[in-house]
């Protein structure tokens, strides 16, 4: 069955407005993440002021890269996903530009509010009320412009990269919806309508899907759109596809109450939270099984290709990280790691490893189709970004691995007497030599965001884009 | 919880587990082939075609396999709405073992000094040392690690006591803690804030301090109604109450004007936390010795 449609134009605009957002705000989030880091190192870069303190500027960093990277590059990736593989061009442009100019203004809301101090408290969702709100209308039209063009599609089945974004935006909506429902008392300051352990595991509900279908779900479409398109192979396996697609959805909505083990929340969600993370070890590996064995017979494609190698092992930290989380869900191992730098290793071998490595592959795959060229600018560059990426990320995960294992051990090491056998602060002494390598990590993976900025703007320089926008015909 | 929430949990648990069970079983079942294969489904999106390839036989295994030891975790833990699992454990249960574990593993190390009378102990240099380790675990996120107190936490190692300084009554201390509360304006609630200047100038000249010499003879009279009630007539204080001697050049908030201003007008609330359901007995016992021998 062919697939090309000549008849057909696709909204390419939208998609590379969020191409290029997604890149600025990957080095504006990734910058503010060098920065903290270096606070933990030498605390006099807090400058003594508010609005740069570590405590403030943490949140606008996480908000940054989740919302403002990998957002955009949710947003981007979809639009132009679902456009190719329905053959139908966006329900709406009017509405299509609303998202973009609308995510946009959240983002900038974040950076003003949030180093002034105004938050809501709520990890990865601290933005007060009113921003809440803008979230929850932009999000609404993302979903109408999404399903919009599923629903006018031209070929008989949805592919599964669309079963993912799809989760991913009705569940997002939500998780959003749901966690942040507040009373305003003021322009900027609302309580949660929430109170006690209920509000924290709503709290956790949320924040563990910000992870799940935010950073995962969302990401797998991206997967099953461009490993295959970039690796020229067929999907692996159609069954499993099916299999981990609906188990995972139904099993992490489960799995928040992990974060508040040994805590007051009632034993029997804790123990819920708990096997529903174990179970889900087999429904993300499926994810990255189908991955990985679509490569199977294009494997010395890896030798020539970088963006592929992107791909590739953005796949194989995904694999590790959704090992390691089960593995910390349980409750032995969990006593041990919580509170340490174990969870920030934890998170950043999904984030720099799994999400932002894919993000990235993807992106160098959409540039010179977005733009009408042939090819990146330079291939060397993209090369050179991928090792600046992978010893950044192996660095900071190293780090915050030996960290929190010593601070756990520490936090529980006792005398004969019974006694502690260390101090908070010597636990925090100790973790000093992580904390700059943590630093120099994110400082080379930040390095190489650098080089593919001027690669993408080398490459779009090399044609005008206006040859492709609305009236372009589709390429074969 | 109520039997309805605690069946609709299970439900949903159960449910959830048995259904990823179903839907494995029912995929692997329609399997046209045991083996890969380079048949499609036929589908193609934007070029991208789908293999007809069956589920990964260790990875089926490893699905089901830990379904099965969720089943069984289920079985054995509470995680059913209200069943409490085989085992009967409970976090609070386990806090508890922990606990009665701990004291059966080092109680006798403590008891051993439990009769010794707190001057003697504070000589016996194996107690001070798990003395000093309980202090720097217990009380030095407050006092300090080498006990010299800040702003609002006593120093422990002068000789000026809130409370007294005597064994017993560092026991009590540790024991059930104290409650400091100094009123705003002492007796004296419509002060005025030239009385206040007169009176904080009569307290600089108690420790010879840098003072305004008429304010402070008018601020006697001040001092007689606003705060000898407690403090006493010689504002030597009372620690019966836990108010401060004056007359000493130790300051449990600063020694200057601007400082002592500022108890008088707004007063001071300060806490010292109940350290008896935390420590033992002979803990405590060893503690007082400690805090004891830091200024004896």
């Amino acid at each position: 069955m062919s697939t090309v449609n000549p008849s057909i134009t696709y909204n390419y605009k939208v998609v590379r407005q969020f191409a290029i957002m997604t890149v600025v705000w990957g080095i504006v989030g990734m910058s503010l993440g060098v920065l903290i880091a270096a606070q933990l190192v030498w605390p006099a870069l807090n400058f003594d002021l508010p609005f740069t303190h570590f405590g403030r500027l943490r949140p606008l960093h996480t908000n940054a890269v989740i919302f403002g990277f990998g957002g955009s590059a949710l947003f981007a990736t979809s639009y132009y996903v679902v456009q190719r593989t329905c053959q139908a061009r966006l329900f709406s442009d009017g509405l299509a530009s609303l998202t973009f100019w609308g995510w946009q203004l959240v983002l900038v809301a974040a950076v003003i509010t949030l180093p002034q101090g105004f938050t809501s408290t709520k990890e990865y969702a601290e933005l007060e009320w009113p921003i809440d709100i803008l979230i929850t209308l932009v999000w609404v039209t993302y979903a109408v412009v999404f399903f919009g063009t599923i629903m006018k599609r031209k070929t008989p089945h949805i592919y599964v990269a669309n079963w993912f974004y799809g989760a991913f935006i009705i569940t997002v909506a939500v998780l959003h919806i749901g966690n942040n429902l507040a009373i305003p008392v003021a322009a900027f300051k609302s309580y949660s309508v929430y109170s006690g352990v209920t509000d924290a595991m709503m709290q956790w509900w949320y924040g563990h899907n910000a992870v799940g279908f935010f950073l995962t779900a969302g990401f797998l479409g991206m997967m099953y759109y461009f490993v295959p398109k970039q690796a020229d192979r067929p999907v692996y396996s159609y069954r499993l596809s099916i299999v981990h697609f609906w188990a995972l959805i139904a099993t992490y909505v489960w799995a928040g109450g992990h974060h508040l083990h040994y805590s007051a929340l009632p034993d029997w969600a804790q123990t819920a939270g708990m096997v529903m993370s174990l179970i889900l070890l087999a429904p993300s590996w499926g994810g990255m099984i189908n991955g990985m064995m679509t490569l199977s017979g294009a494997w010395h494609k890896l030798r020539t290709d970088p963006i592929l190698r992107f791909l590739v092992v953005s796949l194989s930290f995904y694999g590790m990280s959704t090992f390691e989380g089960p593995m910390m869900a349980i409750k032995t191992v969990n006593a041990l790691s919580h509170n340490t730098d174990w969870t920030i290793g934890h998170v950043h071998s999904g984030a720099l490893g799994w999400v932002a490595m894919i993000t990235i592959g993807a992106i160098y795959h959409l540039i010179p189709k977005l733009w009408g060229v042939q090819a990146m600018y330079s291939t060397a560059m993209i090369n050179l970004h991928f090792w600046l990426a992978t010893i950044g990320t192996v660095l900071y995960i190293v780090a915050m691995w030996v960290n929190g294992i010593m601070q756990g051990l520490m936090w529980r090491a006792v005398n004969d007497d019974g006694t502690l056998t260390y101090s908070f602060v010597e636990s925090m002494e100790a973790s000093a030599p992580g904390y700059l390598v943590r630093m120099i990590g994110g400082l080379i993976f930040l390095s190489g965001m650098l080089v593919m900025a001027y690669n993408v703007r080398m490459t779009i320089r090399q044609k005008e884009a206006v040859a492709l926008d609305d009236g372009a015909v589709q390429a074969a | 919880m109520s039997t309805f929430w605690s069946i609709w949990i299970s439900v949903l648990v159960l449910g959830t587990i048995f259904g990823c069970w179903w839907l494995l079983s029912a995929t692997r079942k329609g399997q046209t082939s045991d083996s890969e294969t380079e048949r499609t489904t036929g589908h193609s999106f934007d070029g991208i075609e789908e293999y007809d390839n069956p589920l990964p036989k260790w990875w089926y295994y490893l699905f089901i396999g830990t379904c099965v030891f969720s089943l069984g975790y289920l079985a054995l833990y509470p995680g059913l709405g209200n069943f409490q699992g085989l085992l009967g454990w409970s976090q609070e249960g386990q806090w508890e073992e922990e606990v009665q574990l701990a004291d059966a593993r080092y109680g006798e190390l403590y008891a051993r000094y439990g009769e010794v009378p707190i001057p003697e102990l504070a000589e016996v240099e194996d107690a001070m040392q798990m003395g000093q380790r309980l202090f720097a675990n217990n009380c030095a996120v407050c006092h300090g690690s080498a006990a010299r107190g800040a702003i609002g936490f006593p120093n422990l190692t002068d000789d000026a006591w809130l409370y007294g300084g005597e064994p017993e009554n560092i026991v009590e201390t540790l024991t059930n803690g104290r409650q400091g509360n100094m009123p705003a304006k002492g007796f004296m609630p419509d002060m005025t804030s030239t009385q206040v200047d007169q009176v904080v100038n009569y307290v600089l000249s108690f420790s010879g301090r840098e003072r305004d010499e008429a304010a402070a003879e008018a601020g006697e009279a001040v001092f007689a109604q606003g705060c000898a009630g407690c403090h006493g007539a010689d504002a030597t204080g009372n620690q019966s109450m836990g108010a401060p001697n004056l007359t000493d050049d130790a300051w449990l908030f600063g020694s200057t004007y601007e400082w002592i201003e500022e108890t008088v007008v707004n007063g001071r609330q300060n806490r010292m936390p109940a350290q008896s359901d935390r420590l033992s007995e002979d803990q405590i016992h060893i503690l007082a010795a400690y805090v004891y021998s830091l200024s004896n």
